[in-house]
């Protein structure tokens, strides 16, 4: 074969994946959590930066709450992380930050230097609970409802607009509900 | 009304570069003189376009006019008058104004500085340059206008982000912009070149200051932009692999090798269809790093502005000018290998390690940049590839290439013996060992690696001045010619930036504090005294300003006012640290959060960062290094082809 034609192959190739690429980056793809309408896993963890202290699932039983699943080494999280400010400075539901599989001061700088949206900052060293979750990749989004009740999932990037169509809709329909 | 001006102007801006893009391309087929001669005047009324449209976008910003978008995005009537002209290329928009206005400037410099070229060679340059603006323009109009009116108009503008409220700013996208758009000029050239069919030496001479140039301007912007995100992130890093930062870093690595493989053409004949290849990738790299940074694939921190629905028009974009470019390589590469042979030992072998390892390099990079993007294309996730990845494969890669350079500027062209090598170089090895062992032994804590960085920096820069020494000594004079001179410069830069990333990476200290007015801590041989916090008033902004005040031994060194600024406009806040810099270490101080109510107590970052200027201080060597290598006169004598050759004694060496 000719070897002059093998670098306009490559590019071939990479255009090809570059398209994939766009296509993802219009509609994020979304897999249904079999975890939807079912009890939030169980969790007792620490909080972050904030030694002796510790959270668990039952001490949020009551009212709705955000599961926001992040760390410091997720690239994707810092784009994400305006729109979780934006979305705390609503104050319309508790957000729950997951920090995963991380270093503490990594995670604390991170914190410091791109601002804190979350209500509370829990540390899954390990990354047990973000098995028991069914997360496979940062960032991740739960909603839970004041019964403990998984109602919403969304992998990936948080957009404004998943935050409108998908989450305040549902956190509406819950206060209508109780 | 004005702004509808500068979208005409840039209309009619389009409509030269078809003209450019096409008379002279076909005068240059027809043989048609008139219509080659085209090519000067459609570039330089381009430019002129361009910065009347540039212009009147800047006036929009100047005089506060609401009533246009981009404007009104990314303004606001409290921002001081500096920041109002940098806030033109803050965001997309503008930026690709200043790419276009930028291509363009070079368009017009090779139009007026290249009239010694052949006449049919320089049509095509021109023309093809003229198409990569055609593509330009067009991006700019059907997707990225900058001149939208908003209707009804705004009242206040919703202020330019804090982050890009610096000095960095104003300087860092245009020289980067210098050097990605830059490299299109050797792009041009070679596709000129392809398309003459008969692929000779010459085009690679032409090209070089060309080149040169343009990575002497990348190199700079990198720099810039690490600096940028050291004093301004606040929390002391300098570079973070992140995707746009990669998208700057692989065509940067390329120029590098295309620079150094030009050399070995130009001079031997030899890599001949390598040069072309790197030369259409620089280039190619460089746009590449547009679509990413642009198109929103890749996420990042710099992404400022990002839009899935541009990235179509990039991508397009990318393929017609790279696919066409690589067909045309295909097309019309010569066959054969040309140039002379050359031996294991010589400095041919010691440039193709350069280059491999650059290329390498650069691969690597792109693949760490892309991997992330190759498993969301499989469905697998989203995941980050980050500094371990590119840390460790950077550091390996670079132990060849250290090794091998001091012996490359030594070495002969075709043919060298190895013990006539050993016997030039033993001096500089064995005093850089000196060098990294003393080092070592003042401060064991550093570690072995640090303590081998530092050798191999030495070993580069003792080498490169002990060679200017022994050419000195041979001629018997004391005047350093320019080409040498220039290649003891960039490689002197790259051995002082070994050293201080060596250095800063292995002897740093960092340490996160509670600390309370009056509250004083010692970190490396300094006290840092936190003296409270005052409010101070900026022109959009309110700040918490702490004073710390930094002693060693008893003597106060400095004192340093770090912030905590909260924008009102758009609600953010900003940590502006306080850096004492010197040339053997920094200081740095960085406010954190309040922890109490009474606002007594802060989270306070201190840093002490050795040697963390010599980083930017080799980037600036190589820069000059660049520079003075595209400024040599031969490049300037030997391109008048039919002209006499002007009295001129000075001897060409390397």
């Amino acid at each position: 074969m000719n070897s002059r034609i093998v670098p306009l192959m490559a590019f071939v190739a990479l255009v090809v994946l570059l398209i994939v690429g766009l296509n993802i980056a219009d509609h994020k793809t979304d897999l249904p959590s079999p975890l939807i309408d079912k009890p939030v896993p169980a969790f007792d963890l620490p909080v972050l930066a904030t030694p002796g202290q510790k959270m668990s699932k039952e001490s949020l039983l009551g009212k709705p709450y955000l599961v926001n699943f992040w760390g410091s080494w997720c690239v994707t999280c810092r784009a994400e992380h305006p729109v979780v400010t934006e979305l705390a400075k609503l104050n319309a539901v508790y957000i729950v930050g997951m920090n995963f599989r991380d270093d503490e001061t990594d995670a604390v700088n991170w914190l410091r230097r791109w601002g804190d949206p979350y209500d509370v900052s829990l540390v899954d060293a390990d990354g047990r609970v973000s098995v028991d979750f069914g997360v496979y990749a940062a960032p991740e989004t739960f909603l839970v409802d004041p019964s403990g009740t998984i109602v919403f999932k969304h992998l990936g990037q948080l957009t404004w607009d998943i935050v409108q169509t998908e989450i305040l809709p549902r956190l509406a329909n819950m206060e209508s509900g109780s | 009304m004005t702004v509808e001006l500068g979208q005409i102007s840039l209309m009619a801006a389009l409509l030269t570069a078809l003209t450019l893009g096409l008379l002279p391309m076909i005068g240059s087929y027809t043989g048609n003189r008139r219509l080659m001669a085209v090519s000067t005047t459609a570039s330089l009324i381009q430019c002129l376009l361009l910065f009347i449209s540039f212009g009147i976008l800047t006036s929009a910003f100047v005089m506060q006019d609401f009533s246009v978008e981009y404007v009104a995005r990314n303004s606001n009537s409290l921002l001081p008058m500096s920041y109002r002209y940098s806030a033109v290329w803050s965001a997309h928009e503008g930026s690709l104004l200043l790419w276009e206005l930028i291509l363009c400037l070079w368009i017009a410099a090779v139009a007026l500085f290249s009239k010694r070229l052949p006449e049919v060679f320089r049509a095509r340059v021109l023309a093809v340059l003229g198409w990569v603006s055609v593509g330009f323009l067009l991006f700019i109009m059907l997707t990225s206008n900058p001149f939208g009116r908003l209707i009804p108009s705004a009242v206040e503008g919703m202020d330019l982000n804090p982050l890009l409220q610096d000095f960095g700013l104003i300087i860092h996208p245009p020289m980067l912009y210098m050097g990605y758009v830059g490299f299109s000029v050797a792009f041009a050239f070679a596709v000129a070149a392809l398309l003459g069919g008969e692929v000779s030496r010459d085009w690679v001479r032409w090209s070089r200051p060309w080149t040169l140039v343009a990575w002497a301007f990348l190199t700079l912007g990198i720099a810039l932009g690490s600096w940028w995100a050291y004093y301004e992130l606040g929390w002391g890093g300098y570079w973070f692999w992140d995707p746009v930062e990669n998208a700057s870093f692989m065509p940067w690595l390329v120029g590098t090798a295309l620079i150094h493989s030009q050399a070995v053409t130009e001079k031997r004949g030899a890599f001949g269809n390598w040069t072309l290849l790197l030369a259409l990738s620089a280039f190619s790299l460089s746009l590449l790093g547009t679509f990413l940074v642009r198109s929103g694939v890749l996420t990042s921190v710099h992404a400022f502005a990002s839009d899935p629905t541009r990235g179509i028009f990039i991508l397009g974009y990318l393929a017609v000018v790279v696919g066409g470019s690589l067909t045309l390589y295909a097309a019309r590469a010569p066959k054969m290998i040309q140039g002379g042979g050359f031996a294991g030992l010589s400095r041919e072998t010691f440039l193709l390690i350069n280059n491999l390892v650059f290329a390498v390099l650069a691969a690597m990079v792109l693949t760490g940049t892309l991997y992330p993007l190759l498993i969301d294309a499989l469905g697998a996730g989203k995941i980050s590839v980050g500094p371990p990845y590119f840390g460790l494969l950077f550091s390996w890669l670079l132990v060849p290439m250290v090794l091998a350079l001091p012996i490359g500027i030594y070495s002969r062209w075709q043919q060298d013996s190895a013990s006539r090598l050993a016997g030039k170089l033993r001096a500089p090895l064995l005093l850089s060992v000196v060098v990294g062992a003393s080092a070592w032994f003042m401060k064991q804590e550093m570690g072995l690696i640090a303590a081998i960085g530092i050798t191999g920096g030495a070993w580069v820069i003792l080498a490169s001045l002990f060679y200017v020494g022994q050419l000195l000594k041979r001629k018997n004079s004391l005047i350093i010619p320019g080409s040498v001179l220039a290649m003891t410069l960039a490689h002197a830069g790259l051995g002082v930036f070994l050293i201080g990333l060596s250095v800063t990476s292995s002897l740093s200290s960092e340490k996160h504090l509670r600390m309370e007015a009056g509250d004083k801590y010692e970190m490396s041989g300094y006290t840092f005294e936190f003296t409270g916090i005052s409010k101070v008033q900026g022109p959009n902004y309110m700040a918490d300003e702490g004073e710390f005040i930094i002693s060693k031994g008893g003597r106060e060194v400095t004192r340093l006012h770090p912030q905590k600024r909260e924008y009102a406009q758009r609600g953010n806040t900003m940590t502006e640290a306080a850096i004492d810099p010197g040339f053997l270490r920094d200081l740095y101080v960085s406010l954190g959060e309040p922890l109490d109510q009474s606002g007594r107590a802060w989270a306070v970052r201190i840093y002490h960062k050795p040697f963390i200027r010599w980083i930017w201080l080799g980037a600036i060597l190589i820069t000059a290094g660049g520079l003075l290598a595209a400024g040599n006169k031969r490049y300037r004598r030997k391109m008048a082809v039919k002209k006499p050759v002007q009295a001129s004694t000075e001897e060409v060496t390397a």
